[in-house]
């Protein structure tokens, strides 16, 4: 009850702020809207679906290209982990990759796939891919060898020891790069829907983009809001779950 | 197959060690860890391994396990060599081994569950059998980080018999436990080895703990890693390490280590 009031609190100091900074005018109210402003953009946005529609188109690239990404990254960065000829091959190119940022692969997936969804989806899976392959193989590389030991002589080996001992043990590690996956993920397809106008769909990074060309400032506040909301939200469904887990049975933080 | 076929006492093993040698490429060149070792251990014995640091006490533990091969020599259970890790061998090592993403429960299913002719209901009974016999019949839901040291060593333990081996390999399990919960951990030990009749091999450093738990104490000497002396020890069980007899025959087995070691120094 007192960490609701802390927290409302503090977001309504935000508001008030916000409000107070409009009202003292040092700013045009075309660069700093007043929250009213921003509160009925997103009013209308909503009724009218288009707000709906964007971040649905945004979630779909997200989500497919995501799941691909970690699809590919789990096995690939176990496969490096235990051999040393890829770890030498695909984990130093996976290594280099995850240095670039992600939002570089976006003129090369233009040129290579034109203003497509594929383009999208490509942009998305290399942000996913490396990070999550580099953090398998690190999780699976410092795997105290007595687990795998103790397996052993109960009668486990080879697929077995793989995904009922050698992935658990390091989902510490999975956990924390499938999160960093997503980060990358989420920043590289904003950066791309922002940059490019695609037919097939406007995601929220395109409401975000003609909100400047229309100088709506009220726009480009409220999609942010958005955004922002929307990152909250999956940090919370998709890895709190798996972050409680691992503080229940590791005993970690708290 | 029902559960109380799968509880059943199985005769204990007999296990041969034949001429074996083993070495280890170390940075000051080859080292022998084991130099032709033979060892035979019949059929429900309790064999304590002692020696000083770095006599192969742990590696033949490993090659008795099947963790790792011998370079020459054989080990067979049985009559049948041993050439990997086995069910019929549970072990324990000095750390604990638990596997932290699963609870108390999950970790001795873990060696059940490999087992195909068990359904879940018959290996949850099994598992909930041991965790009672090492006495954390209310901890089966307990995640592995909440557990005392002693509280973690007896789900090794549990997990180690859960597969119903013949053979249990232990590797210093107490050695890092306070000695309060050692002696209460001794006097356990010896119930479950009466009561499952199983043949175990005790590795330690500590002289009494061997006296105390063995019928046979194995005297192991290092550089390379010979056997040196064996004692038999029949003291009537169950035994009190804190007991007069039981030091005598400590201290007997305590000057033989000594000497040994004197003898190495004067040939060095
Ligand atoms: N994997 C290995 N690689 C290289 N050397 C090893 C390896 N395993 C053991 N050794 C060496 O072999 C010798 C015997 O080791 P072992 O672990 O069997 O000794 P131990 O009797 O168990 O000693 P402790 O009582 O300290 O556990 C040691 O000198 C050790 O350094
Ligand atoms: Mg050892």
């Amino acid at each position: 009850m007192k960490r609701v009031l802390v927290i409302l609190g503090f977001f309504g100091g935000l508001v008030v702020l916000w409000q107070a900074l409009v009202s003292a005018g040092l700013w045009s109210p075309v660069l700093l809207p007043p929250p009213a402003d921003v509160a009925r953009y997103l009013w209308r946005a909503i009724v009218d679906g288009s707000l709906a529609e964007a971040s649905w188109i945004t979630m779909k690239r997200l989500m497919l290209g995501y799941v691909i990404g970690c699809v590919l990254g789990l096995p690939l960065g176990l496969a490096t982990a235990r051999s040393k000829y890829l770890s030498d091959t695909v984990g130093v190119l996976a290594l280099g990759l995850q240095t670039l940022p992600s939002v570089c692969w976006v003129p090369l997936a233009l040129l290579w796939f034109g203003q497509t969804e594929t383009a999208m989806l490509f942009v998305v899976v290399m942000g996913t891919l490396w990070s999550v392959l580099i953090a398998v193989d690190n999780g699976a590389r410092n795997l105290p060898p007595i687990y795998v030991r103790a397996a052993r002589t109960m009668g486990s080996k080879g697929l077995h020891t793989l995904v009922k001992v050698i992935l658990p043990a390091s989902l510490p590690f999975v956990v924390s790069g499938m999160k960093q996956g997503w980060a990358f993920a989420w920043r590289s397809l904003m950066a791309a829907e922002i940059y490019v106008t695609i037919l097939t769909g406007y995601g929220l990074g395109h409401l975000l983009h003609f909100g400047r060309e229309l100088n709506a400032m009220d726009q480009v506040i409220g999609v942010m809001l958005i955004i922002v909301l929307i990152g909250l939200l999956a940090d919370k469904v998709l890895f709190s779950p798996w972050e409680k887990f691992l503080q229940k049975r590791w005993g970690t933080g708290k | 197959m029902s559960t109380s076929d799968e509880l059943q006492i199985l005769p204990p093993s007999k296990l041969v060690v034949d001429h074996v040698t083993k070495s280890f490429h170390t940075q000051r060149g080859w080292l022998k860890a084991l130099d032709d070792v033979s060892l035979t251990v019949d059929e429900g014995e309790f064999v304590c391994l002692v020696g000083p640091s770095g006599c192969g006490k742990s590696t033949l533990l490993n090659l008795i396990a099947g963790l790792d091969t011998p370079e020459s020599g054989t080990l067979s259970c049985d009559g049948m060599p041993i050439t990997t890790t086995g069910r019929d061998r549970g072990v324990m090592f000095q750390e604990h081994a638990l596997f932290p993403w699963l609870d108390v429960l999950g970790n001795v299913l873990f060696g059940l569950n490999l087992k195909p002719s068990l359904n879940k209901a018959e290996r949850v009974e099994i598992a909930r059998y041991y965790l009672q016999l090492v006495g954390l019949g209310r901890f089966i839901h307990a995640n592995v980080h909440e557990l005392s040291g002693g509280m973690k060593q007896r789900v090794a333990l549990a997990r180690a018999l859960a597969p119903n081996p013949r053979i249990l390999c232990m590797d210093e399990p107490f050695a890092a436990l306070d000695a309060m919960t050692r002696e209460q951990l001794y006097a356990d030990l010896q119930r479950i080895w009466d009561q499952r009749k199983k043949t175990i091999i005790f590795v330690t450093h500590n002289v009494r703990e061997a006296v105390c738990l063995g019928d046979r104490v194995v005297l192991f000497s290092p550089n390379p890693g010979r056997i040196r002396e064996q004692f038999r020890i029949d003291l009537q069980r169950p035994r009190d390490i804190n007991s007069v007899e039981l030091a005598e025959h400590a201290t007997e087995i305590t000057r033989a280590l000594k000497q040994h070691n004197a003898k190495r120094e004067v040939a060095e």
